[in-house]
Formats: C-alpha cells, structure tokens, sequence
C-alpha cells in the first residue's frame, strides 16, 4: 500500500489532548471526532485537510491519554498515515488496532516541511519526499498488519476472518 | 535467571518461568478496567468479536468517574451504556453514582488490586497500582474489549529504569514533588516503553498515598508501568481492604537494569511544573511570580484523604485570595465522608473553597471548573498539556496538596512558609 498526500507538520510531544480534546469525548463517533481533530494546535486544521493528507510530527507523538478517540479522529479528518520521530506506547498500539498506518523515522520528521507531497510505500518502509525530492527509510509494516489496517482496525480484521472468505460464484457477483 | 519485580508478575502471568524485556507475551488479566469515556467503545468491541458473557465478572470493573455527576445527556448516555452492560453482564463491580469515585483512588480502597497482580485499564492512569506492588498499564478500548472477551492481553516485556531514592526528605516535601522532580530529570518520554522501579531507603519512610501519586505519574515519563516492591506499608494497606494478600515479588539483587538513577531526597524542594508539559518543573524556590485565577487539589493523583489532610494544614485559618477559586474533590465516597468527620471540610468552607463530588471532570477540562481564555490554575492533577483543563489558550501548573493550597492563599504560586503566621493557630 503506498499513502501520498500533503504534509501537516507539527512538533515533538502532540498529545492525545491536542489530537482530541476530551471536552469531545462524550461521544464515540468518528465523524464527530474527525470534526475536532487537532484543533487545540490549529483551529482550523480540519478545514485545511485533504483526503490522503499526511500529518508529520517529532518525537512522543500521543502522549497522554490511552484514549482511542485520538487515532479515530486523525482517521476520521482523512488523514492517511502519520509520520514521527517516535510514538508513545499506548497510542502507537491504539493506531494500528484503529487501522492507522504509522511510521517511526527521526530523519523525515525532522527535514519534511508542510506543504510538501510525500509518499510512503508501507510495504518497503519508504518515505519519499517528492517536493525536496528527498528519500527516508521507516520499518516497513509487515503484511498481516497491512491486511488489518486495510480492513479497518483489529476487529474488523478479526471478523473478517472469522467469517472466512467471500464466497466466489463464477460468473455471480457475491452478494454480501 | 534474575529478574525484577515486573519480569516475575509477567512471567508469572503468561505461564512461564523467565520473561526477558522484548519478549512478546500472552498474559492473563486479574482485572479489566474502564470509565464512561473508554468503556463504551471496549463494549461495542466486546460485542463485535462475539463476547457474549465477560471472561469473569468478578474481573470487570466499570467506573463512571469522568464525566459524573452526567454533565450533559451525552454523557448521561454513555453512562447508561454502562450501565445496561454492567446489568446484562452481571458485573460485581460497577460503581454507581454514591458509590463511586475517581477509578484509581477507588480500586485500591476497595481492595480490588492486590500485590503480584496484573491489571490493564483503558486509562492511562491505570499504573497507579503498581503502588501495590502489582503490574498495571493502561491500554486503548480496543485492547480492554478483548480483554473482556478472553481474560488475556498481550504484552511486550519492557525494560526498566530503576529510580534510587535516599536521603530524608525536607519540610513540605511529598511524593508529588519527588515524582515531578523525577519527570524533570527524565523527561516525558524519557521512560518511553519501559518500566519505572521506585527503590531506595527513602521509600519506605512514604505513605501508600505518596507511593499512588508517584505511581500514577509514571505515564508522565511515557513509562509503561511504574512499581514499588510491597513492604509493610503496603501489607498494612492491603490487610484492611481486603482478605486476601496477594503475591508479595522483589526485584532480584542481581536483576538486570536499563539504567539506575539516584536522588538525594535532601536536595529536592518542593516542585512545580510549568506549562506545557510536566517535565517543565522547578523548584517552588525558582518559580518566581505567578498569579492565578484557581487552584485544584483533586483528581487520581492528589485526591486522597492524606492529601486533604495536608491541604486542610495548611488552609486553616487562612483565607482564599480575592478573585481565586478554590475546587477540592475528594477522590471517593470515603475519602469524602473521613475528611467531613475530621472537619477538614469544614476548614476548606471556611477558607473559601468549594468542595465538588467525587469527579475527574477539571483534570481533564471536562466540566467543574473549566478555565477561560488567559485564566491560570494551580492544580494537583497530572497533566498541564494545552486546553487540558478548559481554553487552550490558558495553562495549567501541577504542584503537591500543599503548594496549591498555599498558592490559593498567596494569589500567586508560593511555598506554605510565604502564608502570614497565625496567630493561634489549633492542631487539626
């Protein structure tokens, strides 16, 4: 899978209260969360986001909260994969069981600037920076965790094996 | 093969003998832990992966604590949520409105974690409990509703940092401010994915309480977990509150350290983080003037009876500065009733302060007592991130019980010894 779009560049420590502010979290829904994504660090961060857009943040990004609500919101705002330095425990285990791709590498946090286009191939672990037409190596995401963050999250992935393949009918499409 | 204190519960958990840090495990869950932000989205994922019954309800526990007293229908929904699961799940343990408190005052007190165990809580808060002795970290709802399902968890052994403490600690001096002091010297991740091991001769000369604020904090520094090996303090605590003993572990003399660092607690002052992270700290000696429009002694970190006991010290007789506010929340039920019969809250009512239900609400600017834009709070809770407790463009400082009631007195952050000496002044 490879994730291009536009860089979001924010600094060391973005944690889980700046991502979603816990005044929000009287509710669970991604939309409404996806709504408030970042606002504390730029209010008007969700209107400025595309669909693909890539945020790039320094070290310990989502810190704080174990609150789940944080990787949902950045998903819900359509932001396709975040880059960092490092991420904190709780919230680089939460990403990926929500379906985040993340990707830890200290030289392209530190030299992709906002605005540039970026392109991650999640399979090689390659960060492209096309508009400094710079490369950067990250751990590649191995192949069952891309099949979960392709599924959505752990427990779309869990059902999704639970129940077994689509059945193939030749010439019929599967109507699940 | 020596090992310390986390290794042996892990190991202990996962069926083995030996755990080494970056080893991958399954382990057994003793108790499950969330709160009405976390729980309902375990709960849809408990009934996504086909849970039908929880693994043990006896394990589950279920406290809403942070947005209770129901500030809103939104929250009052989530809470019902709760509720209807806790009904249908025949869950032993969920603490209604009455009986409720801020979860990690409240399971201790309950004497529902014990030495030796393993608990995760979606909350990061949930390492508290390695006061006790025990392994706790806290995890997303994702992790805790499987957890629900099949009474495991999987873990990656962490290292450790193990913390000497020595020395005897000067006037005012708690475990809020040791643990500050230790977040300044680490940094906020400078523990990230590992264990803190509290240690030293200085420890044992600390109250179960200070241990619970040091504990609790440990997240702070991005750590994992953070533990303290039981002593007779910790038996003593655990012999009241419940019947059973646990698995009192020790760190082996020989055990195997990421690295050790020392503290002389002769040389620490009491410690106030700046805004906007809590490694920005100074000593209360440093901090300079700083006016504020309130101050917060509550929340998981600071809202125990010890603490109360502390900030009523040094509140009586005094009176809270013009144009500050003063928000009290004692941590639980108990917690309440103790400081009423002792007269502390009386003393708090006295001096100005108002005392709120048991609640996480202004820890998190959830609700009771939001800041504005510009406004400034003293607080004992464990956060000062941006917008953490209402505005975003307003900050937070965390300090102990005793420099936040001094600073409601003083108008501005200051030492207990900058108060005007009363002229009679009444043991408590």
């Amino acid at each position: 899978m490879k994730y291009t779009g536009r860089v979001w560049k924010f600094g060391d420590h973005i944690d889980t209260d700046v991502i979603i502010p816990a005044r929000h979290l009287t509710t669970s829904d991604p939309k409404e969360l996806g709504s408030h994504c970042m606002e504390d660090a730029d209010p008007d961060f969700v209107k400025k986001v595309h669909k693909g857009d890539i945020i790039v943040a320094g070290r310990n990004f989502g810190s704080g909260s174990s609150r789940e609500h944080a990787p949902i919101a950045i998903k819900a705002a359509g932001i396709s994969c975040v880059i960092a330095e490092n991420f904190a425990r709780i919230f680089y285990r939460n990403a990926f069981n929500m379906g985040l791709p993340i990707f830890e590498s200290p030289e392209a946090a530190q030299t992709i600037k906002t605005g540039d286009v970026v392109v991650v191939n999640a399979e090689t672990g390659l960060i492209e920076d096309r508009t400094l037409k710079k490369k950067f190596q990250a751990e590649p995401i191995p192949p069952f965790m891309q099949e979960l963050i392709d599924d959505g999250g752990l427990v779309a992935h869990i059902n999704k094996k639970a129940q077994g393949p689509e059945p193939k009918v030749q010439g019929q499409k599967s109507k699940r | 093969m020596s090992q310390t204190i986390t290794e042996k519960i892990l190991a202990a958990h996962a069926g083995v003998k030996t755990v080494h840090p970056g080893q991958l495990i399954e382990a057994r869950v003793d108790l499950a832990l969330a709160n009405d932000i976390t729980a309902p989205i375990a709960m849809e994922v408990f009934y996504k992966a086909s849970g039908k019954k929880v693994f043990d309800p006896k394990k589950v526990v279920l406290v809403p604590d942070h947005f209770v007293p129901n500030k809103d229908i939104a929250a009052a929904e989530q809470c019902r949520k709760m509720r209807l699961f806790a009904r249908e799940q025949k869950l032993t343990h969920f603490f209604e409105l009455g009986e409720m408190g801020v979860e990690h005052a409240l399971l201790p007190e309950k004497g529902l974690v014990l030495p030796g165990d393993l608990v995760i809580g979606a909350d990061s808060h949930t390492c508290t409990y390695g006061a006790l002795g025990a392994f706790a970290t806290g995890v997303g709802s994702t992790d805790l509703g499987a957890a629900m399902v099949t009474g495991q968890t999987w873990l990656k052994v962490p290292e450790t940092i193990k913390l000497v403490y020595r020395g005897r600690p000067r006037p005012w001096v708690s475990g809020k401010d040791l643990i500050l002091y230790t977040i300044g010297d680490l940094g906020v991740d400078g523990a990230r994915y590992q264990a803190m091991e509290f240690s030293g001769p200085a420890l044992a000369g600390l109250s179960m309480a200070d241990r619970f604020t040091m504990a609790n904090m440990a997240i702070e520094a991005g750590a994992k977990n953070g533990i303290f090996e039981p002593d007779d303090s910790t038996m003593a605590y655990v012999r009241e509150r419940s019947k059973k003993k646990g698995k009192i572990l020790h760190s082996d003399p020989d055990a195997q350290y990421r690295e050790t660092r020392y503290y002389d607690l002769s040389s620490i002052e009491p410690q106030v983080a700046f805004p906007h992270l809590p490694e920005n700290t100074r000593p209360i000696s440093k901090v300079g003037k700083v006016p504020i429009d309130q101050a917060v002694i509550g929340s998981c970190t600071n809202g125990r009876l010890e603490d109360l006991r502390i900030a009523a010290r040094v509140l009586k007789g005094h009176q809270v500065a013009k144009g500050v506010r003063l928000i009290i929340i004692p941590a639980t039920p108990w917690i309440y009733q103790q400081a009423m019969s002792e007269g502390l809250l009386d003393i708090f009512l006295k001096a100005g302060g108002v005392i709120s239900p048991p609640t996480c609400g202004p820890c998190l600017g959830g609700f009771m007592g939001i800041l504005a834009q510009g406004e400034r709070a003293i607080s004992t809770t464990n956060r000062n991130f941006v917008g953490r407790m209402g505005h975003p463009g307003s900050e937070v400082y965390l300090a102990s019980p005793a420099i936040t009631a001094a600073s409601a007195v003083l108008g501005s952050i200051g030492p207990v010894e900058a108060l005007p000496r009363l002229k009679k002044v009444r043991s408590l």
